[in-house]
């Protein structure tokens, strides 16, 4: 007794799209722009070899982000545990069978393309939850018992992707998470506990799952002096280039420590650092200005929408954004340390800007549904 | 509605708490980047400079020797050199067998350049082979097309014109020993060279210049972006000698293979116009870099042609000293010029016989005779009156024995020997018959050539104690050639008649039938010349064989001929050149020594531009006048 995805909704599909919030799509463009000039100067005045695939790349995202958005939100309902099945499927095929690329297991190779599932698995685990604690009473939710399930739900992809090893994903999934349950109503004492639990687990973290480049990674974020030539190298040049930017900056492709390859991955990991190099104290706090009111519009988007599931995504959505900028500024300046994370809309990366714009995609489904109840039974039909 | 409400309260409490953490969280990256920017921003904005920019020494051109009258005798040559940039090339071997197509390239470079590949970055420049001939260079840049990451660069290379013959002053330049690194970063630069012998090393520093500087973009690599800066060096000093360059080759020629040793000098100003040590070696060889096998050659090679003979080479002087020994006597008042002693062939002393050359005897000899025959008895007799000491006292005088200093490194001692030196060298007391072979300059005594030459422009200038040069200017790259000065010297308190008598005798060596030079006279009306002959002894003739019959220097080994010597002067009126020869091994004073000085001093004359037009300047080729010349060639 198949469902057709439209079926619970009473908005046509011309309906929904006229529901779209544009202005935040223009924001997403905007931001995403601003990636497209840095990745011209990154390349010396160029488009190639960056910034016109990144604008390949953005379009794209932008249909699978509309196309996510108009898609019945009962449909993100029933599926949601589906998708993560598939998601933990195929993380186990990569670490069955992974292609190897930089020293660590992250793309799985399904012949036609190649994808990164602990990407995926990002989105899986908000959708996962969101759907878990949609249908739960607050009552429940204050049980510890009730919490085991998504506790594990969790834990295991988290594992997987630490074993990959890419420890800013699994940092970033687990910390949605938390967010998440947090918000889902979990009572504090809860994080307390387990906070404690989190620097007891860290030993044997320690002792027999990070790879020695991590702790390497780790050890020099500590004291980066330590290493000038070797695993410190990167954090003192991104600083040298931050700061020498100054207030208004060096001017575009002006950067001396991008563009003499002073800077590690200026494209990538570091394209805030180049930014910051060329555009300067001004350049950057325009760019945080964007992402700040991005990170706006998702908290209005949850605050408004009347289902819980739809408020849950939205927060989640939102969380996951913001430690993506987070993480990645923040390492860049040399305040936490470098785990390898891109600068969401941005850095040039397909995935990365697919997955940001597959999860803009649900935010703007939670805005085109926000009026529609989801009660408790909703997916029983299943 | 199922108690969604309470949900949806604690929901937006918690979304609230959770707004304003990530807004804390925002601040702080903010107020991170304020921090880098604004406060330690001038710091970073420093170290991304130094990050960049990369600050390069400039070698600068190495200045020019040139002869008295600005002839180049060092210059700087364009050395064309063939470099491989690995990273030019997908096929290294490929392009190094293309190569070898057109230019030999041996085994060993070959593997040198395979170990420097893995050793240096890809971008730089790895040298194949340098001084190459400029048809083989177009070759390769005709065929650049072909030879992926074949370079043709010019550099600069030290480059002696007349090689061999000017050696023995100018040494060489060579690159750097450990020993010689002096924390001057200019020395630690690739390729650099420096003065290592002759005139080359004691103006090495005038000759260096001063490095300049260049600012260059770096990229994290090291390699050169561009160029933001440049302070241009300053080129070293052009230094000029007192040599006759021509004059100078022409000895190198008159000596060829012959294991001698000339100088010859102005017997007023004490300037060297030619000073020749043959057989020498290419300094050219030396900047290239010798083999193993081209030292070997050197070193083993009997004529020692790494020594510079005419500074360092010390040789009895044989009869050449006579003229030590009469002034001696004579300022002592031991003989008046006309006392005279009869010559039978030899002398009797105690138990020895002390032999005259001429077997038969000279008869009855007077000081002019004496010495205008070289008759050995006459010397032996005033010898042993006069003494050691007083002999060896006016040596000194004259110049021997001790070092000129004539600037160049290797300058020997010589050896005057007293009674007081003996008894402290060689723990025995001083015999009298070493006074008699001391007579003839022979026994202990030693001295240079240039000490001769000395010795001889002592004689002759008018009783001045000249001292030899041999740089005339050091003219900075940056300042205006000033004329050279003229040293001053002492009087030598001798008594110019007797001075007036040693040439009276001097001349007539060469010029009275009776002279042991008469062969080799000066026909030419005021172009004759005065000197003396000498002839060493190298080895002990036995009393057997002395019965027997001498041998014939040309019977005898290589090494046990005799060594022939001419000291000389020209012209005799007013006496201008001095010149000392010494042939190691050559034969007869008379018949190898003279025939040399006739050729050098009749060649000098011819030089000398007074001597060519009565009227004119004292100075040949005046170092300000003949400058402008050089600037135009």
């Amino acid at each position: 007794m198949a469902v057709s995805p439209f079926e619970q909704s009473d908005m046509s599909f011309g309906q929904r799209l006229w529901q779209i919030n544009w202005f935040f799509v223009l924001l997403v463009s905007l931001t995403a722009s601003v990636g497209f000039v840095m990745l011209y100067s990154a390349a010396n005045g160029n488009l190639n070899p960056w910034a016109s695939r990144q604008i390949v790349r953005f379009v794209v995202g932008v249909f699978l982000m509309l196309l996510v958005a108009v898609i019945d939100i009962h449909v993100w309902l029933r599926y949601a545990y589906a998708i993560y099945t598939v998601s933990l499927v195929l993380l186990v095929a990569v670490e069955l069978n992974g292609s190897v690329g930089m020293g660590a297991q992250r793309w799985v190779d399904l012949g036609v393309f190649t994808i990164q599932p602990s990407e995926l698995m990002k989105i899986s685990i908000i959708l996962l939850l969101a759907r878990y604690f949609y249908a739960s009473q607050l009552e429940s939710v204050s049980r510890v018992s009730h919490l085991l399930v998504p506790l594990l739900l969790m834990a295991a992809p988290a594992f997987l992707v630490l074993r990959q090893p890419d420890l800013g994903t699994t940092i970033l999934m687990v910390a949605t998470g938390v967010v998440l349950m947090f918000l889902a109503g979990v009572r504090i004492w809860v994080f307390v506990v387990g906070a404690f639990a989190g620097i007891a687990a860290v030993i044997p973290l320690w002792q027999f799952v990070l790879r020695d480049y991590q702790k390497a990674r780790l050890l020099t974020f500590i004291s980066p002096e330590k290493d000038p030539l070797g695993a410190g190298y990167h954090i003192i040049q991104s600083k040298i280039a931050l700061g020498s930017g100054g207030v208004f900056g060096k001017g575009l492709l002006q950067g001396t420590q991008s563009h003499l390859s002073f800077l590690p991955e200026k494209h990538t990991d570091f394209i805030f650092t180049m930014l910051a190099e060329e555009l300067g104290l001004v350049g950057g706090l325009g760019l945080l200005g964007l992402y700040l009111l991005l990170l706006i519009y998702c908290f209005a988007i949850s605050l408004r929408c009347r289902s819980h599931f739809g408020r849950l995504i939205g927060m989640g959505v939102s969380t996951s954004f913001f430690l993506n900028v987070f993480v990645n500024i923040a390492m860049v300046m040399g305040v936490v340390p470098v785990v390898g994370m891109p600068l969401p809309l941005v850095s040039y990366g397909g995935t990365a800007m697919l997955t940001t714009m597959f999860s803009f995609g649900l935010l703007l489904c939670v805005y085109v549904h926000r009026d529609v109840q989801i009660g408790p039974g909703a997916v029983e039909g299943n | 509605m199922y108690r969604d409400n309470e949900r949806y309260k604690t929901f937006s409490r918690r979304t609230i708490i959770l707004f304003g953490g990530k807004v804390v969280l925002f601040s702080g990256l903010i107020g991170r980047m304020y921090y880098l920017q604004v406060i330690e921003g001038e710091k970073y904005k420093t170290l991304s400079d130094e990050n960049r920019i990369s600050l390069k020494l400039i070698s600068p051109k190495r200045g020019r020797i040139l002869d008295r009258s600005g002839r180049p005798m060092a210059i700087n040559q364009k050395n064309y050199r063939v470099m491989l940039v690995p990273e030019n090339t997908k096929d290294i071997e490929f392009s190094l067998r293309k190569l070898g197509k057109i230019i030999p390239i041996n085994a060993h470079d070959l593997a040198r350049v395979k170990r420097e590949i893995k050793r240096r970055r890809r971008f730089l420049p790895i040298m194949l082979r340098e001084n190459m001939a400029w048809n083989d260079i177009a070759q390769i840049e005709v065929n650049t097309p072909e030879l992926p990451g074949i370079v043709v660069d010019v550099g600069e290379t030290r480059f002696y014109p007349d090689g061999a013959k000017v050696a023995s002053v100018l040494g060489y330049v060579s690159g750097l020993s450990e020993a010689d690194l002096t924390g001057d970063p200019l020395l630690e630069m690739p390729g650099f060279k420096i003065g290592k012998a002759g005139m080359e090393r004691v103006h090495d520093i005038a000759l260096r210049g001063k490095s300049g500087t260049t600012q260059v973009e770096v990229n994290a690599f090291g390699r050169q972006i561009r160029e933001l800066e440049r302070q241009e060096g300053e080129a070293g000093a052009e230094v000029w000698l007192t040599l006759d360059i021509e004059l100078q080759k022409f000895l190198a020629q008159r000596l060829g293979n012959e294991a001698a040793s000339v100088v010859v000098m102005d017997v007023h100003t004490g300037e060297v116009l030619a000073l020749a040590s043959t057989p020498s070696f290419d300094p050219n060889a030396f900047n290239r870099g010798l083999s193993r096998s081209e030292w070997d050659v050197l070193v083993s090679n009997p004529r020692s042609p790494l020594n510079n003979k005419a500074i360092s080479g010390q040789y009895a002087p044989g009869s050449t000293f006579k003229m030590v020994v009469a002034l001696a006597a004579l300022e002592k008042g031991i003989v008046t010029p006309s006392t005279k002693h009869f010559c039978s062939g030899d002398l009797k002393l105690g138990d020895s016989t002390f032999h005259c050359w001429k077997k038969s005897g000279h008869g009855s000899m007077g000081m002019i005779s004496a010495i205008t025959q070289s008759c050995d008895v006459y010397f032996y007799e005033i010898a042993k009156r006069t003494g050691i000491d007083r002999i060896s006292a006016m040596a000194r005088r004259l110049g021997l024995g001790q070092i000129l200093n004539i600037e160049i490194p290797g300058e020997r001692k010589g050896l005057m020997p007293t009674r007081a030196w003996k008894k402290k060298a060689k723990r025995v007391s001083w015999q009298q018959g070493e006074t008699l072979l001391a007579g003839i300059g022979q026994g202990f005594i030693l001295a240079t050539p240039l000490q001769l030459a000395v010795m001889t422009s002592r004689l002759v200038n008018g009783g001045k104690a000249v001292l030899p040069h041999l740089t005339r200017n050091v003219v900075p790259s940056t300042e205006e050639p000033k004329p050279p000065v003229i040293p001053e010297f002492l009087a030598l308190d001798i008594k110019s008649s007797h001075l007036d008598l040693m040439k009276k005798a001097m001349v007539a060596v060469p010029n009275s039938p009776y002279g042991t030079a008469y062969k080799s006279r000066i026909k030419e009306p005021g172009f004759q010349y005065g000197g003396k002959t000498g002839t060493v002894q190298v080895r002990r003739i036995s009393k057997a064989e002395r019965e027997v019959g001498v041998k014939k220097n040309k019977d005898l080994r290589w090494e046990e001929r005799d060594h022939a010597l001419f000291v000389g002067y020209a012209p005799i009126e007013a006496p201008r050149y001095a010149v000392s020869i010494v042939v190691e091994h050559g034969g007869g004073g008379s018949s190898v020594a003279a025939p040399i000085a006739k050729d050098i001093l009749l060649e000098v004359q011819r030089r000398d531009p007074s001597k060519a037009k009565s009227s004119g300047d004292a100075t040949i080729g005046h170092p300000s006048s003949s400058s402008k010349l050089m600037k135009i060639g």
